[in-house]
């Protein structure tokens, strides 16, 4: 008995272990940006070149920063969520238009449908690597001190949005 | 760029900056050698990137106390499994070490002679 009593232990003990891993991603890099202040930038507009837009222009306001491109797959499959996010009127989301043209963003735009207060354009993707991107698309909530909360490493789902991004936007919008 | 080999790839994550032709790696090379153009050091182009990809963009990873089990761990399961084994044979041996007395020895010893007309 005391013999196979040390075999169930650890294989109950793999068992926990593996309960836990297999649902853990391992291509996920967790981003050290979370409770730092949101990287500052000043980049041009995508529809509007000659306006800029500077992250400080969003103190005082929680909000989306979602990073896309036209040649960006998943995109696709996030963006009627964003749709709808951006429909419900919860939050505001504004797009960061990553290593893309200005031409194929905009007419992915205009057929995909806009659900951005204003999309930027970094077109060096300078700003992304300050950001930590490294998989498109990934999505960041920052509150009203321009601090980053949250981030979305690949497309947004329903799932998240209802149980992780929305809360997340209550709590801060209450502070 | 020696700098590169020591960072990963974070889209092919089993390979270096250096050898990965993902565009983020070209990019971060890119980046990395405009850095040391301006005259950043090693230690803070890699700082530079550690703050905004985390530990994970370094190939080996550092000596922490989240990351003590992944450096020590297969050092300790060798060092549990090589216990186990002195144990048993430790065991064994000491099985083995009885005394073989006298009268054991003659019976054997019979034992072992065939007796005449058996076939040997």
């Amino acid at each position: 008995m005391n013999r196979y009593a040390i075999l169930i232990a650890v294989f109950v003990a793999l068992l926990a272990l593996l309960a836990v891993g297999l649902k853990l991603d391992p291509r996920e890099v967790p981003s050290p940006l979370i409770g730092k202040p949101a990287p500052s930038f000043e980049l041009p507009e995508l529809h509007e070149a000659a306006k800029t837009f500077r992250e400080k222009d969003m103190i005082g306001k929680v909000w989306l920063l979602n990073v896309w491109a036209s040649w960006c797959v998943s995109c696709r499959e996030e963006h009627p969520v964003l749709l709808d996010l951006a429909a419900s009127g919860a939050v505001p989301i504004y797009g960061l238009n990553y290593k893309d043209t200005r031409e194929d963003g905009l007419a992915w735009l205009k057929g995909m449908g806009d659900p951005y207060k204003l999309s930027i354009f970094d077109a060096d993707g300078k700003v992304g690597i300050d950001y930590g991107v490294y998989g498109v698309p990934e999505t960041y909530v920052i509150d009203k001190a321009g601090i980053i909360r949250y981030k979305c490493i690949g497309p947004l789902t329903p799932r998240i949005v209802k149980e992780k991004v929305l809360p997340l936007v209550q709590e801060l919008e209450r502070a | 760029m020696a700098l590169a080999t020591e960072l990963r790839c974070l889209v092919c994550q089993n390979q270096t900056l250096a050898d990965s032709n993902a565009d983020l790696a070209q990019d971060l090379r890119n980046q990395i050698r405009e850095k040391m153009r301006q005259g950043s050091s090693d230690a803070q182009i890699v700082d530079y990137l550690v703050a905004r990809y985390g530990d994970f963009v370094l190939y080996r990873p550092p000596l922490k106390a989240t990351t003590a089990l992944l450096w020590f761990g297969p050092l300790l399961l060798l060092a549990v499994g090589f216990a186990v084994l002195l144990r048993r044979l430790l065991k064994r041996r000491a099985a083995e070490g009885t005394t073989v007395s006298a009268a054991d020895r003659k019976r054997a010893a019979e034992l072992l002679v065939a007796p005449p007309g058996e076939p040997r």
